[in-house]
């Protein structure tokens, strides 16, 4: 069996690793592969199953996480099924055989109960190429070479297919749908092979949890890519899977392999088609010009370019600002493309009425939730391209009322791969039900949790008599120091604030309601008032995977002052805002407000600064929202996972949010 | 309720240049006991020890001969220092030029003493000095511009001893030479004319005159200058000494007067040394003699952009930008928190100072420190510019907090704003909200990386000995 499973077991050998530690112990009592699978399933799903999200976190888990944590994110979903599904059981027998592949015990079981699997060893010589054939077999024997399906076809293979469920348990049936289902895909994935699909999952639907049809999708989609190369040829082998029926043992066993090697190859390919994903899709460059004009003519907003652009950061838009939004809010009866909710969250957005990045992404997201509320699949699509596209299209609305933020990014990303992910098979209402369900928990989990368990760290950060400086207005720092200030600590305030927005104020005013003392300066006199201060906390915008902070415009400032003077830096940051992205400028990436804000100087008795110079070329007002803080002026970062260095977010945006996010 | 606010409001705006503390304490009877008002916590400035000094001499009583002094001057000095006081006199330079030529009157109106009229004038100036500095002990150019003005004395009197001396030393060489100095044995009619350049030497830079004066050979000099001297004209000499000190040091200070008021083109001289095609130049606040350095490379058509941070909290950079424009400048405003993001695309940093402390600190406009540092992690050049009249013989010790200065809260926060949060009827006493506005910031000299001065450049560590020139060491503490 070895010297077969070297080809396979090479590009799993690290696989292996990360399995061996969950795997081994439940696998090694029991030589008899059929059992192995469903034991194996229900340990392993038995931890998993209460924490339907990325509770359940090893930090060796990473590269097989694609498959195996879809299994676990979907977990929530009813299992009725008593016995392992077959998914699972592909799992089992997947991890058994590339434990296999260098563990002796696991090629003794591959080899120990021959009784049962005498076939097996005597097929397996052609294991691999055998699997390989079950769908090029099958499709052989339809009339019309299987690359056409048609329902007529589905006949024969439903018959063969209720054979093997009378003839076994409903977890080898279900192995044996799965099977037929991969049977089916290796006939390409025509558009008419879709109405039997739905039919059986009809029929399957009560039985088969997301984590099945999430399996019974891969399989589809390997033996598709399989049955391609080597259908033809095996085509002889057309009798091959049902002498195994009455033994049943052997045709999971093959079944497993096989489904595994494609979905591994596959995998490969997706996992790497992820990594394409997860490279962040390099932002518009607004120097760009045939990009720019082909992004205008479908923008909704109507943006006039300011006449004064900044040279260093054309490739950021500069555009007029307060002349759109009462064209916008009168355009929002007649809406045809955007949903209202969104429209009404991107002239929010446009207007400045909410601000904060995490109010910003609540709003979003809830505004996506009722925009999918609201959707009906059209005739004639898929639900999954046609809510995808809407949500692009709803997205680039939002951008080009402002730029999002890296966090909505995230979230976007997040929404996205949900609807990817969701089984083909799921009602539309379900579908819809599914989707708002995840949004709403990633709101509840990534930013509403996240912020408590990020006051609980923080707050063991304080102490009495502390001078706690912050700068504009977080409302994770916020929160923090009200909770700090009920809690009964002792301490002083600063909040160093800055134009234009003079955030600041607004958060002077909460503490000072609520009894805090606090003293109020500007951002130039923070080397004054840093001589006194303890600690800084400052909220973040997003975290980038080289450590870079990059939060609103001044925050560098007031971080290198702070270092200047030996003052510990805490930056809070809900982790779901961290970004594989790195920065080193503040240039690169920003975004750019109104520059009449800045012009706009608010003294009342300087009467000089008139506006007549206004129109000058030769002068440009620089709106700068965010800046990027170097690693280096960061002593800590307190995340929903506690409280890390900058040098480990990469590490968190790898391990755990792949999970949550790609997932 | 609303009046009250008013009229604190009024009130504090008119005594916003006041001394805060007697601000505060003025303040302090019309305070309703148990009403919602708005207390800003005024951090009362304390002075450094060199000032704290010289804070004390306004109250004693003037000395003597000031009674004798015309009453205009005497009422000159008074408006002056009324100016000072409520902060009405913005800027070094101008207070520095209306200090010198106050001090000019000072002295031409004084009546000098047949005797001793070096110390006389220099007593009359220190009196009206010291005045001048408590009345704005952060404003260092009074101080310095009063010691220059004492230093110009001091050396007009000793150049007219040192003649003097070799006048006398031509008719008393053949007595009491011994008597004079102890050593001059061998060289007995030069013997003065070396302690009078020895005296000088303590004084001036050792030069390779001022080393040569001390040889034999350029002792010669004052020895058949004056060798026409007899005793009649020994008593028409001193006569004519003590106009000619007066006259002297005039003419002293008229230079000194032409020099604050001409130290921005001589700064400006220099712009096209350091300034290059296509430079990115950062500068914050508003100030002179930055933008008359700017406006100098532009005439020799240098074409470069500057940003201007806007300098809160009175927003100065939106004149310096405006005026930059006008000569044709590219400029970019920006906030002052965006300082650091855009300090790295910046070439170099230019800042015009308030004061130069004598270890080569610089005490700027607020904000100054933040830019400096951020332009020492790029590397990026922070020049300073400053004239002669705001280096400043003293050492600095914790000047972020002795040499600044707390502006009004009005400047960050409407009076009036905030009292709707805040209930002093809990009688905690302490007020829940300050606000600090502070004016000045101290830039320590590791982070400058050169001063440009009328003078021309020099290095931070050099700055004790560039200071040093202009000031006479009796002077420091006056």
């Amino acid at each position: 069996m070895d010297p077969r499973r070297g080809p396979l077991a090479v590009p799993k050998v690290r696989r292996v690793g990360f399995f061996t530690s969950i795997e081994p112990s439940p696998e090694t009592p029991r030589p008899n592969r059929s059992l192995s699978g469903p034991a194996e399933a229900i340990t392993s799903s038995s931890p998993l199953s209460d924490s339907p999200s990325g509770q359940f976190i090893s930090p060796v888990q990473i590269p097989p996480s694609r498959h195996h944590s879809d299994n676990l994110a979907s977990r929530a979903a009813p299992v009725p099924v008593p016995g392992p599904s077959a998914f699972r059981r592909q799992l089992a027998n997947d991890r058994a055989l590339h434990v296999g592949s260098y563990n002796p015990v696991d090629s003794l079981l591959g080899t120990s109960p021959p009784s049962s699997n005498g076939e097996v060893s005597e097929d397996s010589g052609s294991l691999f190429g055998f699997q390989r054939s079950d769908s090029a077999k099958l499709s052989a024997s339809f009339p019309n070479g299987g690359f056409d399906m048609t329902m007529r076809v589905r006949a024969p293979q439903e018959s063969e297919a209720k054979v093997a469920i009378a003839s076994t348990s409903d977890g080898r049936k279900k192995n044996v749908e799965a099977s037929e289902r991969h049977y089916q895909a290796g006939e390409g994935e025509s558009v008419a092979a879709k109405p039997r699909k739905e039919k059986e999952t009809k029929s399957l639907k009560e039985k088969t949890s997301k984590a099945e049809r999430r399996a019974i999708q891969e399989a589809q989609r390997a033996a598709k890519a399989s049955a391609k190369g080597e259908g033809s040829k095996r085509a002889g082998e057309s009798s091959r899977p049902k002498p195994s029926k009455p033994a049943k043992q052997p045709q999971p066993k093959k079944e497993a392999p096989q489904v595994t090697s494609s979905v591994s190859e596959k995998r490969a390919v997706s996992v790497e088609k992820e990594r394409r994903m997860d490279v962040p899709q390099t932002q518009m460059q607004y120097d760009d010009k045939s990009r720019v004009d082909k992004a205008k003519r479908r923008s909704v907003v109507e943006q006039t370019e300011s006449k004064n652009k900044v040279e260093l950061f054309l490739h950021l838009p500069q555009y007029e600002r307060g002349n759109q939004l009462p064209n916008l809010s009168s355009n929002i009866f007649s809406l045809d493309t955007i949903h209202h909710a969104v429209y009404k969250v991107g002239l929010q957005h446009l207007a400045g009425d909410i601000s904060g990045d995490n109010a910003r992404c609540i709003a979003m997201l809830h505004a996506f939730q009722e925009a999918i509320n609201d959707y009906t699949t059209p005739p004639m699509k898929d639900l999954t391209m046609d809510l995808t596209a809407k949500i692009n299209g709803y997205v680039s609305f939002l951008i080009e009322c402002r730029p999002l933020s890296m966090s909505m990014g995230n979230a976007i990303r997040f929404l996205k791969n949900q609807i990817r992910k969701l089984p083909v098979d799921l009602s539309e209402p379900e579908a819809k039900a599914s989707l708002c369900s995840e949004i709403g928990r990633f709101i509840d989990e990534k930013i509403l949790l996240a912020d408590k368990v990020i006051v609980q760290h923080a707050v063991t950060k304080i102490r009495d008599g502390e001078v706690l400086l912050t700068y504009g207005f977080s409302c994770v720092v916020e929160m923090i120091l009200l909770y700090a200030h009920e809690i009964g600590r002792k301490f002083r305030v600063v909040i160093v604030d800055s134009r234009p927005n003079l955030e600041g104020q607004k958060l002077l005013r909460r503490l000072v309601t609520r009894g805090l003392d606090c003293t109020y300066t500007h951002i130039n006199a923070v080397s004054y008032i840093m001589g006194e201060v303890t600690r800084v906390f400052l909220g973040a915008s997003s975290i980038f995977s080289n450590g870079t902070l990059y939060s609103k415009v001044g925050t560098a400032c007031v971080a290198m002052v702070a270092n200047a003077f030996s003052v510990p830096v805490i930056v809070c940051c809900e982790a779901y805002k961290f970004h594989e992205r790195v920065l080193l400028d503040s240039i690169c990436s920003n975004e750019l407000g109104d520059p009449d804000a800045i012009a706009n100087v608010p003294l009342r008795n300087n009467k000089k600064h008139s506006k007549t110079m206004d129109n000058n070329k030769n002068l440009q007002f620089l709106n700068l929202m965010y800046d990027s803080t170097p690693a280096e002026y960061i002593s800590m970062i307190v995340t929903d996972y506690g409280m890390i260095p900058p040098t480990s977010i990469p590490v968190i945006v790898r391990e755990y949010r792949r999970e949550d996010l790609l997932l | 309720n609303y009046k009250r606010y008013l009229y604190q409001r009024v009130f504090l705006e008119r005594l916003s240049y006041w001394a805060f503390v007697s601000a505060a304490q003025t303040l302090r009877p019309i305070k309703p006991p148990a009403s919602h008002y708005l207390v800003f916590l005024f951090n009362s400035v304390s002075l450094s020890p060199e000032y704290s000094l010289s804070t004390s001499s306004p109250h004693r009583s003037p000395p003597s001969h000031s009674h004798r002094k015309m009453p205009d001057v005497q009422s000159m000095v008074l408006e002056f220092v009324n100016k000072l006081r409520k902060r009405k006199i913005e800027g070094s330079q101008a207070t520095a030029r209306c200090t010198v030529e106050l001090l000019r009157s000072v002295i031409s109106h004084h009546r000098v003493p047949h005797a001793n009229q070096a110390s006389a004038l220099i007593d009359a100036v220190k009196a009206v000095g010291a005045q001048l500095v408590a009345a704005n002990p952060v404003e260092l150019a009074v101080g310095n511009v009063v010691r220059r003005v004492l230093h110009i004395i001091r050396e007009e009197d000793l150049s007219l001893a040192t003649a003097a001396v070799a006048g006398l030393d031509l008719l008393d060489a053949s007595d009491d030479d011994e008597d004079v100095n102890g050593k001059g044995i061998g060289y007995p009619g030069m013997s003065a004319a070396v302690v009078a350049a020895a005296a000088r030497s303590t004084l001036r830079p050792p030069s390779l005159q001022t080393l040569l004066e001390g040889t034999p050979e350029s002792a010669t000099v004052p020895y058949t200058s004056s060798s026409g001297a007899d005793s009649e004209s020994k008593t028409a000499d001193k006569s004519s000494i003590t106009r000619k000190l007066k006259h002297d040091v005039i003419e002293g200070v008229n230079q000194l007067i032409h020099e604050i008021a001409g130290c921005h083109e001589q700064i400006a001289e220099q712009a096209v040394e350091h300034i290059h095609q296509n430079e990115v130049i950062l500068t914050l606040g508003s100030s002179r003699t930055v933008l008359e350095f700017l406006c100098a490379a532009k005439e020799k058509k240098r074409s470069f952009r500057v940003f201007v941070a806007e300098g809160a909290p009175r927003y100065q950079g939106h004149l310096l930008a405006k005026e930059l424009v006008a000569r044709g400048l590219q400029t970019t405003v920006i906030t002052d928190s965006a300082v650091f993001a855009m300090i790295s695309r910046v070439n170099m940093v230019i800042i015009g100072a308030h004061a130069v402390m004598a270890n080569g600190g610089v005490i700027g406009p607020v904000g100054v420190n933040m830019a400096a540092l951020a332009a020492k992690k790029h590397a990026v050049p922070f020049v300073v510019l400053a004239g002669s009249h705001k280096l400043c013989p003293l050492y600095p010790h914790n000047p972020e907090v002795l040499l600044n200065e707390l502006r009004s809260p009005s400047e960050l926060l409407d009076f009036g704003e905030f009292s709707d949060c805040l209930d002093f009827g809990t009688g905690s006493g302490s007020p829940l909200l300050q606000v600090v506005n502070p004016t000045f910031d101290y830039v320590p000299p590791s982070l400058v990386s050169l001063f440009i001065t009328d003078t021309g450049g020099h290095n931070p560590s050099y700055m004790y000995r560039l200071i040093a020139d202009y000031y006479s060491a009796d002077d420091l503490v006056m």
